[in-house]
Formats: structure tokens, C-alpha cells, sequence
């Protein structure tokens, strides 16, 4: 993204979805443990309740995880990638302009095309437009704080926004999230769903935060961490944060060990 | 190689991508069996989960332009989740294998970090006996916490508990 990000954002919203193969591929690669957070993270506090006691039980992929819901361009909005208009009424919403944009591949380093990513946050005050926040930082009435798109052919996506404000929430006494957003990944298959975090370079909040602490591997916590992307920036318009998301790895075939062959 | 993204969890405030209408699988005019399938979700004290998320998809039957396969749910102020759709086929499992008919479920929530994943099977279906997935576990009680009982002409009901005595088998993928 060496042109103008700002353009090379605009014209994305039209493009055509990526065709994609339909329904069958391969097992998935073995989930690597020691760089996704346990279920039982006792730092943060609500995750005592919610996590299985009993072990996992372990299945080798078949039709119901190899195969996953297709979404299609229908089912986009114009607007869907871009916070900053998507939800405005007398204007542009508060806060830095900013511009989100990577690739989605697999294990493998391969593209990942036509993956629905769907992304929500805080307003750049910190407060969800949602009946439960009560922060009381305000509502930002030209923000709705919520979008998606799908990837192209290169597994690349993009979207506009603001940059969302840190806010205090109730695990310790005076617990902050830092600034983030939610993102929300398709793949190929149903094993590959991913729900993840994206933070923003030098804040200062992310190596306290009990969530971001839950994983164990501080690679696998800089890897959340985008970086800021000047290059992709929008002169005199809105800066650019990189993050590329790394799916679960698929085989290429299905049921490689069919005695007929693929 | 690359590694995979670590997973965080989808946080109280999912709900701005909310669409209820995702919860009714046969909106654009799907024909078949249909089915309702209803469930109540509880914490390891037996709380109510009432900000959760659920997601079912199902290869069967295949996803068309008017049955998009896909679900997705927000548990309501008493913990329930209920879903619209087509009663599943058998489908092929590794092997030579046949699996039940049964729906791929997807439970995420605050406290959650990495998605629980399980499976919806239907009781009284014959094929429940040679599952390759439901044969994997000996316990009957563990067994029967991923089989939906009838509770209606055409309404079936598996309760998720994510801890505890009669916590729902979550199976890796």
C-alpha cells in the first residue's frame, strides 16, 4: 500500500469478492497451545467460571470444521468499512482519523481471500455505544463504532476509523483496557474462526492489562501490538496502523488418507 | 511458516454486531425439515451467561442461496439462545466413516479467551450409536451433554455449562 492509503481504501468498497473454493479442504494444522491464552486465566477474573474443568476432547477434523459459511458482497454495506461516515449524522465523529489495514493469511503464509473480518470498539473517548458500558466518558453521536469487509485475492483488508480511547473496567480496583479494537475472522473452515484484539504501539497500557496478560508468550503479545504505518498514511488526512492476522493452517486436500486418492 | 494469531476474548459489548435475524437460518425461504434449536447457558455456579455469543454451522444441508449454513445468536436476559434452521443430514466422517446429524457450535462470551467449540446431535437418531465423535466418550452423562432432546413438535433443546458437574463436552479442533 505504497499510493495514497486513503485512495487505496476507497476503491476497495467496490470491488468484486474474491471467488473462492467451495466447501472442501484439507485437516488443520495441530493448534499451537503455548502461544494462545488457557481458558482458566485467573488474572482475569471472569475467566474462572467460564472455563471448562474437563480436558478437551480431541477429534481429528472433519466436514462439519474443514468447511465454513461464504460470505458474499450482498452482504457488505458501502459504508461498512468506514467508522467514520458509517454511522454519522452531523458530521465526522471526534477523535484521531486512523486507517486499519493487513492481510489475512493461514499458517502456511498463504492469503487468505473472501474472509469476512468484522471489528468493533470504543469511541475515541473510550464508551461503546452499547446500553451496558457505563463509562462516563460520552456517546459520540456521529459513532457507531462497528463495521466489516471481506479480504481480497491477496488476503488483504482495510478499514477507516478512529482511534478508540482507553477505559476502566472491573477486574482489580483500577483496571484499564487499553486502546483496541475487537476483530472478528472468517476463514475457509469453521476450525479457523478467530476472535482477537488489536492494541496500538507505545501505549502503555497493554503490558498491564490482565487480558492482554493472559497469553503466555510475549511474541505472541507483540503480535497484537499494530505498528504504526506511516507509509500507508494519508498526508494531511489519517495515519495507518498495519496488522496482519495468521489463521490456523489447513492442508490443501480433504481426507488425504482416502485410499482412492484426492 | 507463520504462527497464528492469539485469540482474545469478544468482550460485553459484541452485541454492536449483533443482527438478530442471523438466529433464523431459513429467512431467505430454505425448505426442509425445520428445526428450532433452544439452549440455556450457565457459568461454573450455575449463573446465568446472559452476554453470550453462539455461532452453528452445518454442512448439511450444503449451504445455498437461501440457506446460508451459518447462525449466530446472542444469549438474552435468561441465558437462552434459539436458532431457526434445517435438520441436518448424516455426513461423511474420516474414513468410511458416517457422522450423525448434528450442528457445530460455537460459544464465545466475556471470560471466554479461546472460542469453546462443541457439537449439537440429535436424540433418537440411530446413527448417534456409531459416531466416530460421540464413541469417543465412555461416560453416558459426559455423552449426553451433546445430544438435544426433543421438548416440541419440532423444537430441540441442549443446554450448555461451560464448568462444573454436568459441564458440556468442548472438543478440540
Amino acid at each position: 500500500m505504497n499510493e495514497l492509503a486513503l485512495g487505496a481504501f476507497r476503491d476497495r468498497t467496490n470491488q468484486a469478492p474474491p471467488a473462492r473454493p467451495s466447501g472442501e479442504a484439507g485437516s488443520l494444522f495441530q493448534r499451537d497451545r503455548s502461544v494462545q491464552p488457557p481458558a482458566y486465566a485467573p488474572g482475569y477474573k471472569t475467566s474462572v467460571l467460564r472455563s471448562p474443568r474437563n480436558a478437551l476432547l480431541s477429534l481429528e477434523s472433519s466436514l462439519s470444521e474443514l468447511t465454513g459459511p461464504v460470505f458474499g458482497h450482498n452482504e457488505i454495506g458501502p459504508l461498512d468499512n468506514d467508522l467514520i461516515r458509517n454511522y454519522a449524522k452531523t458530521g465526522d465523529p471526534i477523535g484521531e482519523r486512523i486507517i486499519v489495514h493487513g492481510r489475512v493469511l493461514d499458517e502456511s503464509g498463504r492469503a487468505v481471500p473472501g474472509a469476512l473480518v468484522e471489528f468493533w470498539q470504543a469511541n475515541a473517548g473510550g464508551r461503546y455505544r452499547h446500553k451496558k458500558d457505563t463509562y462516563l466518558a460520552p456517546i459520540d453521536p456521529n459513532f457507531g463504532g462497528c463495521g466489516r469487509t471481506l479480504t481480497l485475492e491477496d488476503g488483504s483488508y482495510a478499514f477507516r476509523t478512529v482511534k478508540p480511547g482507553p477505559y476502566p473496567w472491573r477486574n482489580y480496583v483500577n483496571s484499564w483496557r487499553p486502546a483496541h479494537i475487537h476483530l472478528s475472522i472468517f476463514g475457509t473452515s469453521f476450525g479457523q474462526r478467530l476472535i482477537t484484539q488489536m492494541y496500538f504501539e507505545g501505549d502503555p497500557l497493554i503490558r498491564i492489562c490482565p487480558i492482554v496478560n493472559t497469553i503466555p508468550d510475549q511474541d505472541a503479545i507483540d503480535r497484537l501490538i499494530a505498528p504504526l504505518d506511516l507509509n500507508a498514511s494519508a498526508p494531511l488526512d489519517t495515519l495507518a496502523y498495519r496488522f496482519d492476522i495468521v489463521l490456523r493452517g489447513q492442508r490443501s486436500t480433504l481426507f488425504e488418507n482416502r485410499k482412492e486418492g484426492n | 511458516m507463520s504462527i497464528a494469531t492469539a485469540a482474545q476474548t469478544i468482550g460485553p459489548y459484541w452485541h454492536l454486531l449483533d443482527d438478530p435475524a442471523l438466529a433464523d437460518l431459513t429467512r431467505f425461504g430454505a425448505t426442509g425439515e425445520r428445526i428450532e434449536l433452544v439452549g440455556t447457558v450457565r457459568d461454573g455456579d450455575g449463573e446465568l451467561v446472559t452476554d453470550g455469543c453462539i455461532e452453528l454451522w452445518q454442512p448439511s444441508p450444503a449451504a445455498d442461496d437461501v440457506f446460508p449454513g451459518f447462525g449466530r445468536c446472542a444469549t438474552d436476559a435468561h441465558g437462552r439462545f434459539r436458532f431457526i434452521t434445517l435438520k441436518p443430514g448424516p455426513v461423511p466422517g474420516r474414513g468410511n466413516t458416517l457422522q450423525a446429524p448434528h450442528l457445530a457450535i460455537n460459544i464465545l462470551a466475556r471470560g471466554i479467551l479461546t472460542r469453546l467449540y462443541t457439537r449439537a446431535y440429535f436424540e433418537g437418531e440411530p446413527l448417534n450409536a456409531a459416531d466416530p465423535l460421540l464413541g469417543l466418550i465412555e461416560d453416558p452423562a459426559r455423552r449426553a451433554t451433546l445430544i438435544a432432546r426433543p421438548v416440541g413438535l419440532a423444537t430441540w433443546q441442549m443446554d450448555i455449562r461451560l464448568q462444573g458437574n454436568d459441564e458440556t463436552v468442548f472438543i478440540e479442533v
